[in-house]
């Protein structure tokens, strides 16, 4: 079956010009400053930046000296620079995040990959209901309002694909560490917790399962175990301190921390509780991991830990000296409790700094301080989490697993460094 | 490796007790708060459609395959493909006995547990570009005609709400409960 996961459609923005892929360009082309101009539009500081083009270069070619204009007003919502390019590379049913252009371990929620099965809804939020019903009490009805009355909780954590990195598992298939790992984002979360929710409606002690339903076009729907989901699971109205972002489930989603990213239902109308997986077929014929003997892993919901170096990483340049290797480590079981470094293709390994906060199930920043002689390496990280699991090697997970099961590829990656400075995905 | 159904083991590691306790949740009111209104009848018919491997939430109405063919052409063929295969859309038909070998083909026939899945997923989703726009005879027709090309049931067989929990797929039994952590660390 077509991984569509992996699907693209487009080209990533191309990081390799630059030393480091969010350095802005050395020299503005006329129509990028008209770009950026345009959307300074009302604005006078728009007229003398056009106006300055015709001026003797001051602080750097093709800029104006900032501090002989007077800047723009404030205005009610914020845009980036616009020198910035930093872009999801869209495909026909996803987006990934750049994270070779990303600093710290929040993920801008413009930036927050996609996945969707029938496109973004457009959903009103004062006409948009969450139904509980099924093994339950009282069958209940919520509106966004009522959702948001109830105490809330907020958390860091991880959302990654299960099928992120899933063209790995043949070939090195990807370019850049947005095309290897893009499918994994990390936001703040606030909702209410989903026992609480319940709670309202009086689930029956019978109920051990719960089918989750979105608004969209669709309708995705997953099984949950509730007794694993229960400690964590969040139903969600706001990401990174505003309300959700439309593509992320806007009004409402169901957040499981840790677990596969499909299981996390997006534009949440519909919680059904019952005795039984209800096998819908996003957890029969896709979100199931084919093996090698043809049997098929069912309900394989936790995220194991993955280390990946984000730069510098493939379609970068590296220079001669001093570069500071950085990464993201994480895992779907808990804490990082450490990463590990090697230069030369996983035959020494050695210890790199953890950032904080370093928190459960949520990316965490690690950096290794490295000089570049000019000869080939390898660069690798391999993570260990809390449960004492530690990131497998790509030989060993392949012995287990094979090559077709699509999901859940978690093996550490190698990026080489060739003697021109060029960095390559590559299987080792 | 040992083959168990998924849903099974599942059933039995859970437990009826962790709803209860699972909700205490620390500084919390241990009541409800009251938020919410009772859900009317209508509400939940509305939205309630979907369709568990014991056939509960089939709706009445019927098809066969033959009934099925000119509508699978019509609505489903031109991403499909005309014998359900050709895509570009998930390939629906064919790749029994391949699940084991270096190339597998995961189709209705060789993969799905289960066929009462290809019902809700049809009446949630399909067609793509018009979904929840085809009736339950419909919907029946056209699992039927998807049953049948991959020689589940005959052209002539009739499915409703008694008949299609009653099919049993190919890969059934194929599918196993999460063993992980599996890869051992050197």
């Amino acid at each position: 079956m077509a991984h569509d996961e992996q699907a693209r459609t487009d080209r990533p923005p191309d990081d390799s010009a630059a030393g480091s892929p969010d350095d802005p360009p050395a020299v503005l082309s006329r129509r990028a400053l008209l770009t950026g101009a345009a959307s300074l539009a009302g604005f006078t500081a728009a007229q003398s930046v056009l106006s300055s083009l015709n001026a003797a270069p001051i602080a750097s070619p093709g800029q104006e000296d900032p501090t002989l204009i007077p800047g723009r007003p404030p205005t009610p919502y914020g845009q980036r620079s616009a020198f910035e390019r930093a872009a999801r590379l869209a495909g026909a049913t996803s987006s990934l995040t750049p994270l070779q252009a990303l600093h710290g371990i929040l993920t801008p929620s413009a930036l927050h990959f996609e996945r969707h099965h029938n496109g973004v809804p457009v959903i009103e939020p004062t006409r948009h209901r969450l139904l509980v019903h099924g093994l339950v009490e009282q069958p209940t009805t919520f509106t966004l309002e009522e959702i948001k009355r109830l105490p809330s909780r907020s958390r860091l954590a991880f959302i990654e694909c299960s099928g992120n990195s899933g063209g790995e598992w043949q070939t090195p298939a990807g370019r850049t560490v947005q095309e290897t790992h893009g499918l994994f984002s990390t936001s703040e979360w606030t909702g209410v917790p989903l026992a609480l929710l319940l709670r309202e409606a009086g689930a029956k002690p019978e109920a051990t399962w719960m089918l989750a339903e979105g608004s969209d076009a669709g309708a995705m729907a997953r099984s949950i175990p509730l007794a694993r989901a229960l400690d964590e699971a969040l139903i969600c109205y706001a990401q990174n301190g505003e309300a959700l972002r439309p593509e992320q489930g806007y009004p409402l989603r169901l957040l499981l921390p840790g677990w596969e990213g499909n299981a996390n239902i997006k534009w949440l109308r519909r919680l059904k509780l019952g005795a039984a997986p209800f096998m819908t077929r996003d957890e029969t014929a896709h979100y199931t991991d084919l093996m090698p003997d043809g049997t098929a892993r069912q309900f394989t919901f936790d995220m194991d830990a993955k280390s990946v170096i984000t730069s510098p990483s493939g379609g970068q340049q590296v220079r001669a000296g001093f570069v500071e290797i950085r990464g993201l480590a994480w895992s779907g079981r808990g804490r990082i409790t450490g990463v590990d470094v090697s230069t030369d293709g996983g035959r020494t390994w050695r210890q790199a700094q953890l950032d904080d906060p370093v928190l459960p199930k949520c990316a965490t920043a690690f950096r290794f301080p490295w000089r570049w002689d000019g000869q080939e390496a390898m660069l690798q990280s391999r993570c260990t989490d809390e449960t004492g699991y530690v990131q497998p090697t790509r030989q060993a997970l392949v012995a287990v697993r094979g090559i077709n099961s699509s999901y859940h590829y978690n093996a550490i990656h190698s990026w080489l460094v060739t003697m021109d400075g060029a960095v390559r995905n590559v299987h080792v | 490796m040992c083959k168990r159904t998924a849903a099974g083991l599942w059933t039995g590691l859970l437990f009826a007790g962790a709803l209860a306790g699972a909700a205490d949740l620390p500084g919390e009111e241990k009541e409800p708060l009251g938020l919410g209104r009772q859900a009317t009848e209508a509400e939940i018919r509305a939205w309630d459609r979907d369709v568990s491997p014991t056939g509960e939430g089939l709706p009445a109405g019927k098809g066969t395959a033959q009934e099925g063919a000119r509508l699978f052409s019509a609505k489903c063929a031109s991403c499909h493909g005309v014998t359900g295969t050709e895509g570009p859309a998930p390939r629906l038909v064919g790749g029994q006995h391949t699940l084991a070998t270096k190339h597998p083909v995961k189709t209705v026939g060789s993969y799905w547990p289960y066929a009462t899945t290809l019902y809700d997923y049809i009446r949630r989703a399909m067609p793509f570009t018009a979904p929840q726009s085809l009736t339950p005879d419909e919907v029946y027709a056209v699992t039927a005609w998807i049953l049948a090309r991959n020689g589940i049931i005959t052209d002539n067989a009739v499915m409703d709400a008694q008949t299609l929990p009653n099919v049993r797929m190919p890969n059934r039994d194929g599918f196993v409960p999460d063993p992980r952590p599996d890869v051992p660390h050197r």
